[in-house]
């Protein structure tokens, strides 16, 4: 027993040695970390905060005036020139320059003014239809204000609702809020399932690999001692991000570190358990990084953290039991912006038991099954 | 043998030496073939940006005919689902085991303040997802317009209409995701096989000694550099094909912009991928390193700050100044053009040139980067 320990120790740290003596590659596993939290920190938004639009005014009336008053007032909308002709449109649409362009008919106020519903027409550049979606949402809502003020000052009586809404765990549903706790997980399962499906690659492709099956180390202890100093070095990946959240974006942090340092460590534990899995079916660095990449790649599209995952077809979710990324992402969001405990998370922390426990024993067997 | 025909042979031995090495590893198959496909029904059939069905629970702390008739409009919304909860704490109960989206409170004096003018309704969302819960917001206006306007104590005649607003979306008139997210698709594609695959190749080579192997013989850099070209160009060309019959065949994509050029600005831009994944393995030499690099500086890029999924007009000015550096970025709004809006001069001719003036660049480094190492 301590014999084994003992070897497991002396593994764990030529692999620290291995990995941490290049400063090449010390810089490669937490540089890119930081640097990707900052910049999707910023650019993974779906959130439009300006609209560039132009207008087309036949009517030239009080009513088109306050309309557009009230877009320019918006903070959101930005004016970027008044057409003349239709034939103008396609130029600014085309070229990408406007977003929107609103054309007021002639009669539009003298329509409104008779009691009519009167058509705003807009065109919108649909290249991105999620962008444009939401540009022509914005409008609707000014315009829904423009409505309601104009008909009240011209007299027009009823009763109204009010909807207050309010949104829980991120008041002012900032994406971003969302968005970078779930690259806690995100990150750094690309990280550390990598670097252990090469770890073992590349000694195999050096022959180091047969070294060490002749040495009196048992499989299982060369598992251990490849998936313990991965697990320090992902435990490190996630806390870079978890530091920026909090220091950089100031996210606040509801939740118990406890709770989520307990569910990051059985993650890590299924992502290396991938990874060793991997790396036992490969024969190349090569074969170990484009499978791992093929593996990496849609458990990071179909866990949650572009589209949400209860948009996705039944039978891709139930396929996506294996995927360990997605419970991450449940944990790091709901322990993060919820303050979720433990009770609430073992539908999450169940299945990451499994994998780890099925993924790493399946590679375990694999690595013996060479041996003999 | 002529001395002219020497290079040609010396780059046909090379390539036939690639190309057999790619065809005999399952995993460049892989990724030139069932990444492309997988991606493409991905992108096709599995991921949405669309809320589909928000389940919300009902709080109606009024009990009158007015708000049962408003649950009503509620339950009879094809975009919620409604579960009645009795008390606040059974609601956030529901929300954070995430069986409903949201709630829905119904203030005990509703009935009485509707009568008299102004009513409020309580809209709580769970901003975890601020994309869906704007979403939902929008969604819950839906159903008390609806009852509203049914049930509207004062029936006189409009004093004034309302404006409405007439939308029509140019260049996707169905709404549907599928047009910007193949050709954005494409992209992607070109840039794992051009980027991500190159840059193990020549690594490969430094690690395992057989560069060395090479320099003795009488091949020329130059020639050494297209012989690693060609055949990953060819890849990368199978699964630009593949994706333009998925965009026809599969989600019938209109292509109103001429073939030739989509073809010339995959091509521009394969090169450039190819540039970068040649560039980074020249220099860094180790396959690990090689990897990593092509990871962070070609693949996240396709994916995050190309305008693919998140917008650049979203985007703060700093990180748009960023994108301008990135190959990607051209690519996406060449093709995204391309694809949907034709043949826009003015946006083809500029994003091409970047590209093509990329490629020329970072070829050209590659071909002096490995001279370098040959003296």
């Amino acid at each position: 027993m301590r014999a084994s320990l003992f070897r497991i120790m002396a593994l764990i740290g030529k692999e620290f040695l291995a990995v941490l003596k290049d400063p090449r590659s010390r810089f490669i596993i937490f540089l890119p970390p930081l640097l990707q939290c900052l910049i999707f920190g910023y650019a993974a938004s779906l959130d439009l905060n300006t609209v560039a639009y132009c207008v087309l005014d036949q009517d030239h009336s009080a009513a088109s005036m306050a309309l557009l008053a009230r877009l320019d007032g918006s903070g959101v909308f930005q004016r970027q020139s008044n057409l003349e002709r239709a034939t103008d449109i396609a130029t600014w649409i085309n070229s990408g320059r406007a977003l929107l362009v609103i054309q007021f008919d002639q009669g539009f106020e003298r329509n409104l003014l008779a009691g009519g519903a009167t058509p705003l027409e807009v065109i919108a550049d649909g290249r991105n239809s999620n962008t444009a979606g939401t540009a022509l949402g914005y409008l609707n809502s000014v315009v829904q204000d423009f409505n309601d003020h104009w008909q009240r000052r011209q007299g027009r009586s009823g009763s109204s609702v009010r909807i207050i809404t309010r949104s829980w765990y991120n008041p002012n549903l900032d994406s971003r809020w969302g968005m970078i706790p779930s690259l806690i997980g995100t990150l750094t399962m690309m990280g550390t399932m990598m670097l252990t499906a090469l770890s073992v690659a590349r000694e195999r492709e050096q022959g180091t690999f047969d070294q060490l099956l002749v040495t009196p180390f048992r499989p299982s202890e060369i598992m251990a001692g490849k998936a313990f100093p991965n697990m320090v070095i992902g435990l490190g990946q996630a806390t870079t991000v978890l530091l920026v959240a909090q220091l950089w974006f100031r996210i606040p942090f509801v939740g118990s570190f406890f709770v989520l340092y307990a569910g990051l460590g059985l993650f890590l534990l299924a992502a290396i358990g991938l990874g060793l899995f991997v790396s036992s079916i490969s024969k190349t660095m090569q074969q170990a990084m484009l499978y791992a990449f093929l593996l990496v790649m849609p458990f990071a599209l179909l866990s949650g953290f572009t589209t949400p995952f209860s948009s996705m077809p039944n039978a891709l979710q139930t396929v996506m039991v294996i995927n360990p990324l997605r419970y991450a992402l449940d944990i790091t969001k709901r322990v993060y912006l919820e303050g979720a405990g433990f009770l609430t998370l073992v539908p999450d922390f169940a299945p990451l038991l499994i994998i780890g426990s099925l993924t790493l024993s399946g590679a375990a067997w694999l690595f013996r099954r060479r041996l003999n | 043998m002529q001395a002219w025909q020497a290079p040609w042979r010396r780059i046909g031995a090379l390539t036939r030496k690639e190309t057999r090495q790619i065809l005999r590893d399952p995993s460049s198959i892989a990724i030139g073939i069932v990444f492309p496909l997988m991606l493409i029904l991905l992108f096709g059939y599995g991921l949405s940006l669309d809320v589909t069905r928000v389940t919300v629970a009902m709080l109606d702390n009024d009990h009158s005919s007015d708000s049962a008739a408003l649950i009503g409009a509620f339950r009879l919304s094809p975009d919620f689902t409604v579960t009645a909860v009795q008390s606040l704490d059974a609601a956030t109960a529901l929300i954070l085991d995430r069986k409903a989206d949201g709630i829905v409170q119904i203030p005990a004096d509703f009935s009485r303040r509707w009568h008299s003018g102004e009513a409020q309704i309580q809209v709580v969302v769970n901003g975890t997802d601020a994309n869906q819960a704007r979403i939902m917001q929008a969604y819950a206006a839906g159903p008390i317009a609806e009852w509203s306007a049914a049930t509207s104590p004062s029936t006189t005649s409009l004093a004034a209409g309302p404006a409405i607003v007439v939308n029509r979306m140019w260049f996707n008139e169905a709404n549907d995701s599928h047009f910007f997210l193949v050709p954005g698709l494409i992209v992607l594609v070109m840039t794992i096989i051009g980027a991500f695959l190159t840059a193990m190749v020549i690594a490969r080579e430094w690690e395992r000694g057989t560069l060395e192997a090479l320099f003795v013989t009488p091949m020329r850099p130059a020639e050494f550099l297209v012989s690693k070209l060609l055949p990953y160009f060819a890849l990368g060309m199978i699964g630009f094909v593949l994706c333009i019959l998925a965009g026809q065949f599969l989600f019938h994509i209109p292509l109103r912009g001429s073939l030739f050029l989509l073809f010339l600005a995959s091509t521009v831009y394969l090169l450039v991928a190819l540039g970068i994944g040649l560039l980074v393995s020249t220099l860094v030499k180790s396959q690990f390193l090689a990897s990593q690099l092509a990871m962070m500086l070609t693949f996240l890029p396709a994916m995050m700050l190309s305008g693919f999924i998140y917008d650049l007009r979203s985007m703060p000015a700093f990180i748009r100044g960023i994108t301008y550096a990135l190959p990607a970025r051209y690519a996406v709004t060449l093709l995204q053009t391309l694809y949907l809006a034709g043949d826009v001069r003015s946006v083809i001719w500029l994003n091409l040139s970047v590209l093509a003036a990329m490629a020329a660049l970072l070829l050209a480094a590659t071909r002096l980067a490995t001279r370098k190492q040959l003296s």
